[in-house]
């Protein structure tokens, strides 16, 4: 059942692939489509003409980044792809945590940062460069993913997912497990709650929806707040990054965890459905992604948060991650290097990402990320 | 004033400048890297103790969301394992230099000595991932088993409590242990080494035994040094950051139950650092590597102390 799902799923992606490539293809059909009506029409034709003029290999140079490592995986694919029609442009992507990107742009050691979350107010004027913008690049699940033989197929609520990261639910026969799962047998078994060692975007994306859905505000159960480390109970179990959890669920009969779609699957997890703000289940698949993103409200700025979005096939956690990048460069050049790698992400890096398990942005998100990528100059 | 090779050929006294001058540019090197590493750090926690005072110190709660910044619940975890570390490592230490030195066959020494060493060329994080992924799964049956057979004794009972995970103090201190002994073991060797053989030989011709010998000679002369060794081993085992980050378990927890999962100085600053953000974050992280800092120089004074102590001792008694 989980596999047929999993079929018509990646249809149901390759056809929405094959229609964003239409899209940009062509500047008439992009009038046409539903999708690019949020958005300013004379905006979107200039923005494909900017496109078509662009010439990939006339780029050169050498950018240096770091920040996220949710998407670098994303970034490095396209690095590499790149590469073959850019041969003289060349592109670093460090790595290093979205903390990290935001302090190296801070200080101008690099030329553009990848983060998972926004910068926060009072931050913003650390920032030497001056103005920078936030350019979405990619979006993706996170899986709560678990480890109980015989189980293949289950369900959980917002409320359950809270309740046994707060260690109130101990045993996979709770009651509350029970509910979200009519007719299925669930064994006398121990739960191990797993999470992240470090502090992570994931856990900031995870626990944000956590509080957005059953946090105090909701009226639900959820007293950890959010944030890249939370005060988790003794008695949860840490792992070293996605892959440190996702080895940990492997390795532990009774584990869950909260685990990146692309760790989840290199490790053979299994994958728990979670109850959207609909009241639907879904599984975390691409496309469940971009559905949220579709629902998800987004700032004047391009920021916005796509955990516990409107919409029956929305995901309900699912974490975006942004470049951000100075609007004022010092060197021509090399605010040509950033814009041209920055729309090469944004058009024929989307279709790459479906390949390494990231979804893409929906359209009219993706319209409103290349106008972004305009505002940098020099 | 450029010094060419027939200079310092045909000028002893060049030569003997130019060496003292770069022995002397060496040794105010290391004082003055010390001095900026101190000062930065001290500089750069300042922040955090003039936010959270002394209670940096004594609050258990580590909660960045809350601005709640302890460090006790490390500060815990780090002395903790240490001294596991410590504990199971020491007589292993001292068993396989007295081997080496008074027991084993001579085509034995050379191998065993090798490997030993061997050990400690072993990088760190080697060390976490084998215990990460072969260890801490192994020991959940075996900790399992230690605290029920323990159930109800006093004092064993709580320090071999129940066991949730394979990664815990425990976890971490037997890791440690296994870092430090090639340490503790060659520098307890080449201590046993300088025992002057006139005192084990007279002892073994005063008709002692073997054991004897080894506890009356050699163990009262070497005791200094020993002791010594042991608290380079335990600076080591408190500052290692990775092998113990991997299996200690990251949930900050004091308590006697030394199967439990908890979280040392070293390791949160590590797993922590990237995603500092705000400042009384960061400035707490760095608090707690001055507190780690501080730790680790408190046990060389109580080292030196020792050593110096036992050293008098022997001096008063020959």
């Amino acid at each position: 059942m989980n596999t047929s799902r999993r079929r018509t799923g990646a249809v149901v992606g390759i056809l929405a692939l094959s229609f964003i490539g239409a899209a940009c293809s062509s500047s008439s059909s992009t009038k046409d489509t539903t999708a690019v009506t949020t958005a300013d029409t004379s905006v979107a034709e200039e923005t494909t003409t900017t496109v078509a003029g662009l010439d990939y290999s006339k780029l050169s140079g050498s950018l240096v980044a770091s920040g996220a490592t949710f998407p670098k995986s994303f970034y490095d694919e396209a690095i590499a792809n790149l590469a073959t029609t850019a041969p003289d442009l060349t592109v670093e992507y460090g790595g290093g945590g979205s903390g990290k990107g935001r302090s190296d742009l801070q200080e101008k050691v690099v030329d553009f940062a990848g983060t998972d979350g926004v910068v926060k107010a009072e931050d913003i004027a650390k920032f030497t460069g001056g103005e920078f913008v936030y350019v979405p690049t990619v979006i993706a699940p996170i899986t709560l993913s678990y480890n109980l033989p015989g189980v293949d197929t289950l369900q959980l609520s917002p409320a359950t997912i809270a309740g046994i990261y707060q260690l109130t639910i101990t045993n996979w026969n709770d009651a509350a497990i029970a509910a979200d799962n009519p007719g299925v047998t669930l064994p006398d078994q121990a739960i191990v709650a797993a999470r992240r060692a470090d502090g992570s975007g994931t856990t900031e994306n995870f626990t944000k929806f956590l509080k957005a859905a059953v946090g105090p505000d909701a009226g639900g159960t959820w007293a950890l707040g959010s944030g890249s480390t939370v005060e988790w109970p003794a008695g949860t179990q840490a792992g070293d990054g996605n892959s440190g959890v996702a080895q940990l669920v492997k390795s532990t009969t009774g584990a869950i965890g909260y685990v990146d779609l692309s760790d989840a699957k290199a490790n053979g997890l299994t994958v728990a459905l979670v109850k959207n703000k609909a009241g639907k289940f879904v599984a975390p698949t691409l496309e469940a992604a971009s559905a949220a993103a579709e629902g998800a409200t987004i700032n004047d700025d391009l920021t916005y948060f796509l955990g516990w979005a409107d919409g029956d096939a929305a995901y309900p956690i699912a974490a975006q991650t942004w470049i951000i990048a100075y609007t004022t460069q010092a060197d021509p050049a090399k605010a040509e290097a950033i814009r041209g790698f920055l729309t090469y992400l944004l058009n024929d890096g989307q279709a790459l990402a479906a390949t390494i398990d990231f979804a893409p942005l929906p359209e009219s998100l993706r319209l409103k990320a290349i106008e972004n990528i305009a505002k940098i100059g020099a | 004033m450029a010094v060419t090779l027939d200079d310092l050929k045909g000028n002893k006294q060049l030569a003997d400048r130019t060496f003292r001058g770069a022995t002397l540019m060496g040794g105010t090197a290391i004082a003055v890297i010390l001095g900026l590493i101190s000062w930065t750090i001290a500089s750069k926690s300042s922040l955090a103790f003039r936010t959270e005072g002394l209670s940096f110190f004594t609050e258990r709660r580590w909660a960045p969301a809350d601005d709640v910044f302890g460090a006790l619940s490390f500060i815990y975890g780090t002395a903790v394992t240490a001294l596991i570390a410590v504990v199971l490592a020491v007589p292993v230490s001292l068993g396989i230099a007295l081997f080496t030195t008074h027991v084993a066959p001579s085509w034995l020494k050379r191998p065993l000595v090798a490997m030993t060493d061997l050990v400690a060329v072993v990088p760190s994080v080697v060390f976490g991932l084998w215990g990460i992924i072969f260890l801490a799964p192994k020991l959940v049956p075996v900790f399992t088993k230690l605290s029920s057979w323990s159930d109800g004794i006093p004092i064993l009972g709580s320090i071999f409590g129940k066991a949730s995970a394979g990664r815990t103090f425990m976890t971490a201190g037997l890791i440690l242990a296994l870092m430090i002994i090639p340490i503790i073991t060659s520098i307890s060797r080449e201590v046993i080494l300088t025992c002057p053989p006139t005192d084990s030989d007279g002892a073994l011709a005063l008709g002692a035994t073997r054991w004897e010998m080894i506890t009356g000679a050699v163990l009262t002369h070497s005791a200094g040094g020993i002791v010594g060794a042991v608290m380079l081993g335990l600076g080591r085992a408190m500052g290692e950051t990775i092998a113990a980050a991997l299996v200690i378990g990251s949930s900050p927890a004091i308590t006697a139950n030394l199967f439990s999962s908890g979280d040392s100085l070293p390791s949160v600053i590590a797993f922590e650092w990237g995603e500092a953000t705000s400042d009384t974050k960061r400035s707490a992280l760095i608090a707690m590597g001055l507190t780690l800092f501080l730790m680790t120089l408190l046990v060389n004074f109580i080292a030196n102390y020792v050593v110096n102590r036992a050293m008098k001792r022997m001096r008063g008694e020959s």
